[in-house]
């Protein structure tokens, strides 16, 4: 998987050709596949949520967690991204008038929430069922906002959906796709990562606890709003 | 059902009169946010999609303060366990809160509005009263629907004074945005002019999907 993510790189420095905007449009590779998937890890750790309170099962809260965890990760890279691309292009850091970047802006925001969420609840059960109908609520909050913003302003940001479709000569349109299905891998392989991280360090605490013969987990487990296995 | 929600909203209702908690609070908040914009505007009168901003941010602010205080009779005296030992519908509790925010919030703005034409509009609140209440009404029951899913989610975390209003605001954005410019026609200066209709269809279907998207998972904060 990481070799694919390579070859995104590769396929970013070397194959498409610099269109009107010349060098700096290149950020294009970068910044829109990586807010799809943002946006799809958001809706996706809705998902998870909503199979946690049909099951009740730890994972689901961990997928969700997890999900939203990195999908926020990438959005502060999207916001950085565009910004950039947007000063080099429309000669300005931020622009208000601009559906997709003050909607962006909005889930961002909204799921900034989700750790004092977690945070400010002690019980284990009730974190994660909090935190699922917060994740079922804010996901289905995405695509609604984008539309209801999207609805409100004349748009001259451009629209990858029809761009992809139509806008695009084909070495872009290939190298866009490439750089897409690099980003969603890049997002799996983070997700395998921290979930095998996290699993790695719960099988460390059980350990430890069973060696020290006592149960004050409390002092163990510190401050950490994850979930807990 | 029915006769459940009816007796939670007299509930409610009883008790907000009796305690007179939330109601005045969020008058006398939009009163003051009022004289605020006053001076931090450092004008005398608003008109247009400035007073239709300044209107419904108010609002909004005195609605999170209701919103803060929504369930913390229940959390504090123990009637989420009343309540969930009754055998009715868990839903029930959803509407009676909700369209007890709703009422409050139309009490608070048959305040508020003519405090703001009296302090700060521009042109005559009467120009357009009829098409401004009903956009209002329509912001009312977004705010109700949504403030009530977020003061249920955030009742049992330490922090709800501050998850509440964190939560509520990027949730409230695309109300805030249908209310304000629905509004702004209607206060601008000159004769009001007609009334968006796009922007009361966002306003009306938003509320609608939440209410769908409360009623769905609003089971689920109930639990304890």
């Amino acid at each position: 998987m990481l070799v694919l993510t390579g070859a995104f790189a590769m396929v970013f420095f070397y194959a498409p050709l610099d269109a009107d905007q010349g060098f700096v449009q290149k950020i294009f590779y970068v910044h829109v596949p990586m807010a799809i998937v943002a946006l799809i890890g958001f809706v996706g750790g809705g998902i998870c949520a909503v199979m946690y309170l049909r099951t009740r099962e730890t994972k689901w809260d961990m997928r969700s967690y997890v999900s939203i965890h990195l999908s926020v990760v990438l959005a502060v890279g999207v916001l950085i991204t565009g910004s950039i691309w947007a000063r080099a292009s429309w000669g300005q850091w931020w622009v208000w008038d601009e559906p997709m970047l003050v909607s962006f802006l909005i889930v961002f925001l909204l799921y900034a929430t989700y750790w004092p969420l977690r945070f400010s609840l002690e019980d284990r059960e009730k974190q994660a069922r909090y935190a699922s109908v917060f994740a079922i609520v804010a996901g289905a909050f995405v695509p609604l906002n984008f539309a209801a913003v999207r609805m409100a302003e004349a748009y001259i940001h451009p629209a990858t959906g029809a761009t992809v479709a139509g806008g695009l000569p084909p070495k872009m349109g290939l190298t866009f796709a490439v750089a897409m299905l690099g980003m969603g891998l890049l997002f799996l392989t983070l997700v395998k990562y921290e979930m095998a991280s996290k699993h790695a360090t719960f099988r460390l605490r059980a350990l430890r606890r069973k060696l020290a013969g006592d149960d004050d987990d409390l002092m163990l487990t510190g401050r950490s709003a994850a979930p807990q296995l | 059902m029915r006769a459940t929600v009816a007796t939670l909203l007299r509930k409610e209702l009883t008790l907000e009169w009796r305690t007179r908690e939330s109601v005045p609070a969020m008058v006398l908040f939009s009163v003051a946010t009022y004289v605020v914009f006053h001076f931090g505007l450092d004008r005398d009168r608003v008109a247009g999609d400035l007073a239709s901003g300044v209107l419904v941010v108010t609002l909004l602010f005195s609605a999170i303060l209701g919103v803060n205080r929504l369930f913390v009779a229940e959390h504090e005296q123990g009637g989420f366990d009343g309540f969930l030992l009754a055998p009715v519908d868990r839903t029930a509790m959803l509407v009676a809160k909700a369209v007890a925010l709703f009422c409050f919030l139309c009490i608070v703005e048959a305040f508020a509005l003519p405090a703001f034409a009296l302090l700060l509009l521009g042109p005559p609140l009467t120009q357009a009263l009829g098409p401004l209440v009903l956009v209002l009404l329509l912001a009312n029951a977004g705010i109700a629907i949504i403030g009530t899913l977020v003061a249920g989610l955030a009742i049992q975390t330490r922090a709800r004074d501050l998850i509440v209003p964190l939560l509520a605001l990027p949730l409230l954005v695309p109300v805030v945005l249908a209310a304000a410019r629905s509004a702004t026609p209607l206060l601008q200066d000159g004769g009001a002019g007609a009334l968006p209709g796009n922007w009361m269809a966002i306003l009306a279907i938003y509320d609608l999907l939440f209410a769908l998207i409360a009623y769905a998972v609003f089971d689920f904060l109930l639990e304890d």
